[in-house]
């Protein structure tokens, strides 16, 4: 049996009226991958952000491997540590190189030596194909070679698990794959990731669990196969429904004859 | 616990003078600015123009105009031209001279600044749609244009309020000055009034401009 | 223009020059330390003090310098509260530069998005971390043509100071015309000495927002 290292239990979020998270409980094993998908504002970022403790609760509790997580609380930079977190729009910290976005907090933070700290960078650097790269300036990468260096500013703290929200979501389409291959890459390393993502043929290659979230639910979860093969809940067929395209019936008999139907066009 | 000007400030008519004195900054600034701001729309436009002639002039303009603190403008005209050219300048003309002047620079930046701030694009897409240029004038820059003027200029009001206290500096007889004058008057039965006195004109130019100010601040804020 | 009298004159308005820049100089540099204080505040929240600043920077932006210096000269005095005339100005200039520094930097920290402040967070950073070592840093860059245009206004606002009877540039002038009658020259060298005070700044200001500007280059 594995360990449970991170619990969700209960979990409610509103904004003043609007409930975002209705009483969510889910538990991640070490070295599981879990992939949560879900229409557009239906929690599930809010739900990564609420792991982070980078927004407040009203109910229930989120532990790490049994601790707390509470964004007020001292312990939270402590736990932030160990929680590695990428961001839809990268989050670099413009004034400062590569280099120095990745080894700023392992050496404020962690307090590693400086020396270590680049060492350490410019092998996952490398790893990530981006050798060569230290001292340039964000505003100077593409917006796939940005993400790859949010992931290794996350990854050299060393945390015991990875949240990533929507990371390609923001990318240009021939650049979703490079990001795309580096997550493939943590998760074959047996990383514990959970990762909220519109790109279902990749929800389906790397998860070992699905998550599917609507209305601040979690409606349906299972393994990929069963999730995209035969979803159970109605909700989640309509919304797997929404990525596919039915061929435009009579193309190539009357072209146009569907538009000139609709009123008003 | 002595008597700090509260008494005199309600005395008699001390306040109601005092208040003339206020209106009659306040009067200078508000003529000035009726002046400077269409006199700077105008500049503005100009400034935009790409003659070379133009834009060195009005760019010489703006940068005389705004490195000189206006009071070394005021001395300027009003002690110029009474000495040097033998005018017999009133101080209130020679103050709204310069504020006009002054006001006109000021003016006529921001206005290049926000038709400067409305991107190409949106020519580009009102003339993909078929306008004409003064339609795309009319209909797409002008409103955009005014949404980020109207709160700065209304900003520019209060700065010439405030600058207009200056105008006791060449004589004119305005709020400090009057309340200058009935310190004068109680010295010997309130010789504290300074404090009571000095702070009733502090809260009356905090009167006059907050509101204004305020104003701006929601408006821009609306329409951002 | 009769050059004699502008070389008789022009010890004259160096000392003035002095006197101005001096206490220049020392009410702005009060003014940032004031602004900064002011800014972080507001910025954070930090309850009752925060509403305190609110209320500084509101009466003061809305009120113009020479009524403040009249407060502080001729009106505190009577208050039990007496100060010298170059006490009364930096401190007026102060009190004013700070009020205006504090709402340039209170914006500047406000362009910084609160995006950039959550990933610092989220890699572990305190809150004094990720403002000294993330949002600060932008800030000043995005702050320094609002900062410039300050520091200028205030060089500038230091002419009221003659009403105060400091012997200021504009006390110089005003005096010489007075005595002397010889207007054309005081007012050149009043002019001169103003834009040899003032241009240096506002060159210096253009050159150090054109090298700042890399941080409004997205990220």
């Amino acid at each position: 049996m594995k360990e449970d290292l991170l619990r969700i239990e209960h979990v409610s979020k509103s904004y003043g009226e609007n409930r975002i998270l209705k009483d969510i409980s889910l538990t991640i094993h070490r070295g599981e991958v879990v992939v949560v998908i879900g229409p557009s504002g239906c929690g599930k970022s809010t739900l990564l952000r609420c792991v982070n403790g980078l927004e407040p609760i009203q109910q229930g509790k989120i532990t790490l491997r049994g601790e707390l997580i509470d964004g007020k609380s001292r312990k939270i930079t402590a736990i932030r540590q160990r929680v590695g977190m990428v961001f839809q729009n990268y989050e670099l910290f413009p004034h400062m190189t590569v280099l120095e976005n990745i080894v700023l907090a392992p050496v404020k933070v962690q307090k590693k030596g400086r020396r270590e700290a680049v060492e350490e960078a410019e092998k996952l650097l490398a790893r990530v194909g981006l050798c060569g790269k230290e001292e340039s300036y964000p505003r100077e990468l593409s917006g796939g070679q940005k993400q790859r260096v949010a992931i290794v500013r996350a990854l050299i703290m060393e945390p015991e698990i990875l949240l990533f929200d929507e990371v390609t979501a923001a990318l240009d389409p021939e650049m979703v794959r490079e990001v795309l291959d580096v997550l493939l890459q943590l998760a074959e390393q047996g990383r514990t990731m959970v990762i909220v993502t519109h790109e279902m043929a990749f929800a389906r290659a790397v998860a070992d669990r699905v998550i599917f979230i609507d209305q601040g639910n979690i409606v349906e979860q299972g393994t990929p196969e069963e999730f995209f093969g035969n979803p159970k809940s109605e909700r989640a067929k309509k919304f797997l429904r929404t990525f596919e395209f039915e061929p435009v019936s009579g193309k190539t008999a009357g072209a146009g004859s569907a538009v000139q139907s609709v009123p008003g066009i | 616990m002595p008597d700090l000007g509260i008494e005199v400030l309600f005395a008699g008519r001390n306040m109601a003078r005092m208040l003339g004195g206020l209106w009659v900054a306040l009067r200078i600034s508000l003529v000035s600015a009726a002046l400077g701001i269409p006199s700077g729309i105008l500049l503005g436009v100009v400034m935009r123009m790409k003659n070379p002639v133009t834009k060195i002039l009005t760019r010489l303009y703006l940068e005389v105009v705004r490195i000189l603190p206006q009071l070394v403008l005021l001395f300027l005209v009003f002690f110029g031209t009474t000495r040097m050219f033998g005018w017999n300048l009133e101080a209130e003309t020679a103050a709204i001279i310069v504020f006009t002047f002054w006001g006109t620079a000021e003016m006529g930046d921001l206005v290049r600044g926000a038709l400067a701030g409305i991107p190409a694009h949106q020519y580009e897409s009102g003339a993909a749609l078929g306008l004409t240029m003064p339609q795309i004038y009319r209909f797409i820059v002008i409103p955009q244009t005014l949404r980020r003027l109207i709160p700065l200029s209304i900003n520019l009001v209060t700065r010439m309020i405030k600058t207009t206290s200056l105008v006791m500096m060449i004589g004119v007889v305005e709020v400090l000055k009057v309340t200058q004058q009935i310190i004068e008057a109680n010295r010997v039965a309130h010789p504290q009034a300074a404090f009571g006195l000095y702070g009733a004109v502090f809260v009356f130019y905090f009167l006059a401009c907050w509101p204004i100010s305020l104003l701006a601040g929601y408006l821009e804020k609306k329409w951002s | 223009m009769d050059w004699e009298v502008i070389v008789q004159y022009l010890p004259l308005y160096g000392e003035a020059a002095k006197l101005t820049l001096c206490i220049g100089w020392m009410g702005i540099l009060f003014a940032v330390g004031i602004g900064l204080l002011c800014a972080v505040i507001t910025h954070y929240r930090i309850p009752l003090l925060w509403q305190l600043v609110r209320l500084y920077v509101e009466l003061f932006r809305n009120t113009p310098l020479l009524v403040q210096l009249f407060f502080l000269y001729f009106g505190l005095p009577k208050a039990g509260i007496p100060m010298t005339a170059e006490t009364c100005g930096t401190l007026g200039l102060a009190l004013l530069g700070g009020s205006y520094m504090a709402e340039a930097f209170r914006s500047s920290l406000c362009a910084v998005p609160v995006m950039q402040t959550e990933s610092a967070r989220s890699l572990g950073m305190t809150r004094t971390q990720a403002f000294v070592y993330v949002v600060l840093p932008q800030a000043v860059s995005v702050g320094v043509p609002a900062f410039t245009a300050n520091v200028i206004f205030l060089l500038k606002e230091t002419s009221v100071f003659s009403a105060v009877s400091l012997m200021d540039l504009m006390f110089t002038a005003k005096d010489l015309i007075g005595l002397y009658y010889k207007t054309a020259e005081s007012l050149a060298l009043l002019v001169a000495f103003y834009l040899m005070i003032l241009l240096p700044v506002s060159v210096l200001g253009s050159l150090a927002e054109r090298r700042m500007r890399y941080a409004g280059s997205g990220d």
